[in-house]
C-alpha cells in the first residue's frame, strides 16, 4: 500500500536543462507579478469576491498544500485534516485571548505548531501501518479532536455554546477587520507559506518523503531515515493545515465550533488534491478552484440561465448532479489531477510558441 | 404561472400606483430621496436540498405565501411591494456566507432591510459582518440568546423567543402542570439535547432555574445525529426523572420518542424544544409519539384569521408556494407566516419613521427597535393566539420570550397550555446581559447607548 500518492506529477513536468537560468528568472518576475496582481485587487474587488470568492479559495488552497505535503509526497494518507483545523483554530484563539501581548503572526505561527505538535502524536502509528490502515487510526484522531474540542468548555473560553469568534485581527496596530485587511492577511500566509513549501519538497526532506513514499522498504535499505521522515512529514503538513484552519476560523467565517470541521471537511481537502494533482504545488490552485469556485459558478450560471425557469430545489440538486459529473470526467481524462493535464497542455504549446517565435525571429534577420 | 414572470406582471401592474405614493411621500416629508427603486428586495436564505431540507421547505412556503398575500391584497406595505429572490445554502456555514455576500448590497438599486439566516452556525458567523453592513439579522427562535443585548450586538435580533426563555417556559409548564413554582422543589427534570453549540445552549440557563426552584437539574447529551440512544434512555430509565425536556434536531427527536416507548417513560411527560415540536419530528415516530408534548413560539393550526385570508387568496387562487396541501398551518409553515409578519410589521414601521420607499438596513434596524406588535395590531394582521404581543427596544432584542405547549394527538398538534406560557425573564436577563458584558470585553467592543 505505500503506492497511495505515486501517481503524481512531477515527473511529466518536463526537465528544462538548457537554458535554466533564464527560466527561474522568468519564473520569479511571473510569480512577482502575480503577486503584486493579487495584492492589488482589494482595490478593485468588491466584498462579494474578497469574503465569499477568494479568502475561501486561499484558504482551501493552503489546506489542500498541508494535506498535499503529506499525501503527495511522503505518501501519508490522511483523513484528520479537519481535526488539525480545529486544534489550530482554537490554539490560535486561547494564545490570541489568554498571551494577547503576541502578535498576531507569532500566535498563527504558534498555533500552527501546536498542531503540528499533535500531528506528530496523530502519525506514531504511521511507524507501524501503512494505507488504508492509517486511514482509519487518522479518522479516529477527527473524531477524537472533534469530542474534545465540543467536551471541554476550558478550549471555549467557557462560551455558553462552545463555539468561538475571532479575537479582534490586528498587526502593528492596524486593524485588519476590513475584508480587504483579511484578504491580505490570508495572502501573505499563503504566499510565504507556499515560498516556503516549493523550498522543502526540493531540499533533502522533500526528496526524503518522496523516497518514502515510492517505497519506504527500499528507502530503509539504502540508509534513508523513514521513520522521522514520516514524522516530519505529519508534523508539516498539521502546521500547515492548522494556520489553514486558524486563517478559515477567523479571517472567513468569524466563527468556529467543535463541528465546522468535521469529517465532511477532511474529505473535501482530499478530493482538492485528487483533483488538483498529488504531488503538485500547483495543483493544490487547481484543486481548491475546482472544489471552492466551480459551484459557486455554476449557480451563477444556473440562476441566470433557469433561474425562476424550473424549481429552485431542483435547480440545486442539477448544479450537483453535473458537478459529480465534471469530477468523474475530470478524473477519466487525466487520473493524474488537473496539474497533469496542465503540465500537458504546456508541454503541446511549447513547440507551437517556440516555432512561431523563431518564425519572427527569422523573418526580421 | 412561475415566480419571476409573476413578480414582473405585478410590478408593471402597480409601478404607476408605487410612484405616486411614493411621489406623495416625498413631498410630503419635505425630504428628496432620490430613490430609484419603488421595490422593497428582500433576499431569501433556503435550504431545499439537504439533510435539513423537509424542514425548511414548509417554512418558505409560509413566508412566501404570506409576502404574496401582502403583494396581493394589501398592495405591498403601503404600496411598496416586496420582491425576492432565493439563495441556496443548504444549511451550510460557507454556502450561507456566500448568499449574504452575493445579496447584501440589494438588487436593482433597492437595498436589503433583514436579512434570514435560517441556520444557527449561518447566523453566529455573520455576527460581525452584519454589524459592519449594518443589515439586521433576524433569527426567530435560534441564534445566540446574548444577543438580546442590542447594545452589544445592534445588528443581531433574536426574536420572539430565545433558548433561554425556551428552557425557562418549559419549568414553568411543568410548574403548571404540578400545580405552581413552589410545587418544583425536589423534581427531577432530565434534559436530553442534541450535543452541538445548538444543544448545549440551555444548560447555563437551566442549572440558575434549578437552584431558584429547587429541582433536580440532570443533563444527558446525545451525540449526532441522534439515530441510536438506548444508552441515554437506559439511563434515564435508571435516574427515574419526572419529566424529560428533548432538545432535538432533525432525525434525534423521533428516534428520542421511540425509544422512550422502549424504555416504559411516560411519553406525555416529554416536553419538546423548539425544534423538536414540528409533524415531522413526531410523524416517523409512528403511533408511540401519541400524547408528546412540544413547547413552541410557533403554534400549529389553520383556523387562525390570517389563514383564512391566505387560503382564500393564496392557495384557493394557486399562487401557493406550498407543494403538499396538507403542511399548511403545520408548525413550520406556521413559523414561515410568522418570520413574514414580523420582517413586514419592522419595515412598516420603518416606513412610517423615513418615510414610504424601500428601507434599507440601518432603517430597519430602528424599526426592529421600535417594532411594537399589540393584541390590537395581531388582531388587524389576524395573527391573535399565532404570534405573541412583541414590543422590542435595543435593551431587548427578544420581546415576547412566551411558548405554547402543543400536545399531538396522532394526527395534528393541539394547544394544551394555558394560552402562552411566560419564561421568568426578570430572572434570566442579568445573567445574559452579564454574556453580553463579557463578550464585549472580550471582542473590545464599547456598547451602545440606550436611552435614545
Amino acid at each position: 500500500m505505500s503506492t497511495i500518492g505515486s501517481d503524481t506529477v512531477e515527473q511529466f513536468v518536463a526537465a528544462d536543462t538548457g537554458g535554466r537560468s533564464t527560466t527561474i528568472w522568468w519564473r520569479a518576475g511571473a510569480v512577482t507579478a502575480l503577486l503584486a496582481l493579487l495584492a492589488a485587487l482589494p482595490l478593485v474587488a468588491s466584498d462579494y469576491w474578497l469574503n465569499a470568492v477568494l479568502i475561501p479559495f486561499l484558504i482551501m488552497s493552503l489546506t489542500a498544500l498541508g494535506l498535499n505535503l503529506l499525501m503527495g509526497y511522503a505518501g501519508q494518507a490522511s483523513l484528520g485534516t479537519g481535526g488539525f483545523m480545529l486544534v489550530g483554530t482554537y490554539a490560535t484563539y486561547n494564545l490570541l485571548l489568554r498571551l494577547p501581548e503576541l502578535p498576531l503572526p507569532v500566535s498563527l505561527l504558534l498555533g500552527g505548531i501546536i498542531s503540528g505538535l499533535v500531528g506528530v502524536i496523530a502519525g506514531l502509528p504511521s511507524l507501524r501501518i501503512k494505507g488504508f490502515y492509517l486511514v482509519a487510526s487518522t479518522l479516529a484522531t477527527q473524531f477524537l479532536l472533534e469530542w474534545l474540542f465540543n467536551q471541554y468548555g476550558w478550549f471555549s473560553n467557557y462560551s455558553t455554546s462552545s463555539s468561538i469568534s475571532a479575537p479582534r485581527l490586528a498587526i502593528l496596530g492596524r486593524d485588519l477587520s476590513s475584508p480587504a485587511g483579511r484578504y491580505l492577511l490570508t495572502l501573505a500566509t499563503v504566499a510565504v507559506v507556499t515560498a516556503i513549501a516549493v523550498r522543502l519538497v526540493r531540499s533533502q526532506t522533500g526528496r526524503t518523503w518522496m523516497a518514502i513514499r515510492d517505497m519506504d522498504t527500499a528507502a530503509a535499505v539504502i540508509g534513508i531515515p523513514v521513520a522521522s521522515g514520516k514524522l516530519k512529514a505529519f508534523f508539516v503538513s498539521s502546521l500547515v493545515i492548522g494556520i489553514a484552519g486558524a486563517l478559515w476560523g477567523f479571517a472567513y467565517l468569524g466563527t468556529v465550533d467543535a463541528r465546522s470541521f468535521n469529517l465532511d471537511r477532511s474529505f473535501q481537502v482530499m478530493f482538492a488534491i485528487i483533483i488538483g494533482g498529488m504531488g503538485s504545488i500547483v495543483g493544490n490552485y487547481l484543486g481548491a478552484a475546482f472544489m471552492i469556485l466551480l459551484p459557486i459558478l455554476l449557480d451563477h450560471v444556473g440562476t441566470r440561465l433557469l433561474g425562476g425557469a424550473i424549481d429552485a430545489g431542483q435547480l440545486e440538486n442539477f448544479q450537483r448532479a453535473f458537478f459529480g459529473a465534471l469530477i468523474i470526467w475530470f478524473l477519466i481524462k487525466e487520473p493524474r489531477g488537473l496539474a497533469a493535464l496542465l503540465s500537458q497542455a504546456a508541454a503541446r504549446l511549447a513547440p507551437l510558441i517556440e516555432r512561431r517565435s523563431r518564425h519572427l525571429r527569422g523573418g526580421r534577420a | 404561472m412561475d415566480m419571476f414572470e409573476w413578480k414582473r406582471k405585478s410590478r408593471m401592474r402597480t409601478i404607476g400606483r408605487a410612484l405616486g405614493l411614493a411621489t406623495m411621500a416625498t413631498v410630503a416629508s419635505g425630504a428628496a430621496h432620490a430613490e430609484d427603486a419603488k421595490t422593497q428586495y428582500f433576499p431569501l436564505a433556503t435550504f431545499r436540498v439537504g439533510a435539513y431540507a423537509s424542514s425548511g421547505i414548509p417554512v418558505w412556503a409560509g413566508e412566501i405565501d404570506y409576502f404574496r398575500y401582502i403583494n396581493e391584497v394589501e398592495g405591498g406595505i403601503n404600496g411598496i411591494k416586496l420582491v425576492w429572490d432565493e439563495c441556496e445554502t443548504n444549511w451550510e456555514v460557507e454556502k450561507g456566507v456566500e448568499c449574504y455576500e452575493r445579496v447584501k448590497a440589494g438588487k436593482n438599486g433597492s437595498p436589503v432591510p433583514i436579512f434570514l439566516p435560517h441556520g444557527d452556525p449561518i447566523s453566529k458567523a455573520l455576527t460581525e459582518k452584519s454589524v459592519a453592513d449594518k443589515i439586521p439579522l433576524v433569527t426567530i427562535a435560534y441564534g445566540r440568546t446574548e444577543a438580546i443585548d442590542g447594545r452589544v450586538f445592534p445588528y443581531s435580533f433574536p426574536v420572539v423567543f430565545s433558548f433561554w426563555s425556551e428552557a425557562s417556559s418549559a419549568v414553568n409548564f411543568i410548574a403548571e402542570k404540578v400545580g405552581g413554582k413552589d410545587k418544583l422543589k425536589g423534581l427531577k427534570i432530565a434534559t436530553v439535547y442534541h450535543d452541538s453549540p445548538y444543544g448545549k445552549e440551555t444548560q447555563v440557563p437551566l442549572a440558575h432555574l434549578a437552584k431558584t426552584y429547587g429541582f433536580e437539574d440532570i443533563q444527558i447529551p446525545v451525540p449526532h445525529p441522534g439515530n441510536e440512544q438506548s444508552a441515554q434512555w437506559a439511563k434515564i430509565r435508571q435516574l427515574k426523572p419526572d419529566w424529560v425536556f428533548l432538545r432535538g434536531w432533525g432525525v434525534m427527536t423521533p428516534v428520542a420518542i421511540k425509544t422512550a416507548a422502549k424504555v416504559g417513560f411516560p411519553v406525555d411527560h416529554i416536553i419538546g424544544g423548539i425544534w423538536s415540536g414540528s409533524e415531522e419530528d413526531v410523524r416517523p415516530a409512528g403511533a408511540v409519539a401519541k400524547g408528546y408534548l412540544a413547547i413552541t413560539p410557533f403554534p400549529a393550526g389553520a383556523d387562525f384569521e390570517i389563514h383564512k385570508k391566505l387560503k382564500a387568496h393564496i392557495l384557493d387562487k394557486g399562487l401557493s408556494d406550498l407543494k403538499d396541501p396538507k403542511s399548511f398551518g403545520s408548525v413550520y409553515y406556521n413559523s414561515g407566516v410568522d418570520e413574514a409578519i414580523i420582517a413586514v410589521e419592522a419595515i412598516r414601521t420603518a416606513q412610517a419613521h423615513f418615510g414610504v420607499r424601500p428601507i434599507n438596513g440601518e432603517e430597519a434596524q430602528w424599526g426592529l427597535e421600535h417594532l411594537d406588535l399589540s393584541e390590537k395590531r395581531l388582531a388587524e394582521i389576524g395573527a391573535t393566539g399565532l404570534q405573541q404581543p412583541l414590543k422590542l427596544s435595543i435593551k431587548d432584542h427578544e420581546g415576547g420570550g412566551a411558548g405554547k405547549v402543543l400536545q399531538w394527538d396522532g394526527e395534528k398538534w393541539n394547544v394544551v397550555s394555558n394560552g402562552w406560557v411566560k419564561s421568568d425573564r426578570d430572572l434570566l436577563l442579568p445573567l445574559i446581559y452579564e454574556r453580553a458584558a463579557a463578550y464585549a470585553k472580550e471582542k473590545g467592543i464599547t456598547p451602545r447607548d440606550a436611552t435614545n
